[in-house]
């Protein structure tokens, strides 16, 4: 575990314990502070999504992805409630078959009703992406207009 | 257009494990295709709405394209995904949830397909994925 302020730690906790995908995909909380956040997601048989290679399926990328970033506008968004308005991924390589998978996501900017958030995957170097996203997520809450 | 094996769908979704892991199946009309995603609590990305996780609608979508890839495209191996971008409209509740795939072109090597997904209107749809899809040489 990490040494995160306790309002992440707590942020953290809820994003890995208490929602159902994540605990059905077994996304475990890695490591956050203030702007970004870090998870990981182990292989297991029953998320390959091609069986000639056992890659995993590209939907687990991308629910890590937009997890993670969620984690990560909530260490800058203390409490509030996000939604994912879009979420680009772009598919550098496959997986590898066998190997957990990292993502790590970085808000880099959060207005009063937007957070601006980039990502990447990865199995243990974050220069060689398996996947990197940009997203946009709206801040619950926020004034409708700003 | 090469022929169709009528169990082309079947086979797809029975043979990736993740397709069975999100429970997802699919109705084939012809060419045309309507891909099936049934509630689940296991889904769930926000408990206080309740509303499916976005990555899972994402997921979905992008496994209907390619679906629809394979029932146009003749493919040795499953087309690999090149990129995706994914529109979040509303909140997918805790409902059926339904996806169709449009494949805006086919090239030598990549397609692009649009996918839209649904819930009980389909003019009210829940999320749109925008996709590159890099193909295999078709089968000998």
């Amino acid at each position: 575990m990490s040494d995160s302020p306790e309002y992440i730690e707590i942020a953290a906790g809820r994003m890995v314990r208490e929602t159902p995908q994540a605990v059905a995909l077994g996304i475990e909380f890695v490591s956050a502070e203030p702007g970004t956040a870090t998870m990981k997601v182990g292989y297991r048989a029953d998320l390959i999504g091609d069986p000639e290679t056992g890659v995993l399926a590209g939907g687990v990328i991308t629910t890590l992805l937009d997890h993670v970033c969620g984690l990560a506008v909530n260490t800058r968004h203390e409490g509030g409630g996000t939604a994912t308005l879009d979420l680009r991924i772009d598919y550098m390589r496959s997986a590898e078959p066998g190997r957990a998978v990292f993502g790590r996501a970085h808000c880099y900017k959060l207005t009063r009703s937007i957070a601006f958030v980039r990502a990447i995957a990865f199995e243990d170097d974050p220069d060689d992406p398996i996947a990197t996203a940009q997203g946009a997520f709206a801040l619950a809450g926020a004034p409708a207009k700003s | 257009m090469t022929e169709v094996n009528p169990d082309i769908l079947a086979t797809f979704l029975e043979a990736v494990p993740y397709a069975r892991f999100i429970g997802m199946s699919a109705d084939r009309a012809g060419d045309e295709m309507t891909a099936v995603l049934p509630f689940s609590p296991h889904l769930v990305g926000n408990t206080h709405i309740p509303a499916l996780h976005g990555g899972v609608l994402g997921a979905f979508m992008e496994m209907t394209a390619l679906l629809q890839l394979s029932i146009i495209e003749s493919q040795r191996r499953q087309p690999r995904t090149i990129d995706v971008t994914i529109e979040y409209l509303r909140p997918g509740r805790a409902l059926t949830t339904y996806a169709r795939a449009d494949v805006r072109k086919v090239g030598r090597r990549i397609a692009n397909v649009h996918v839209e997904a649904w819930q009980e209107t389909r003019s009210s749809p829940v999320a749109a994925l925008r996709g590159h899809f890099m193909l295999s040489p078709p089968t000998a």
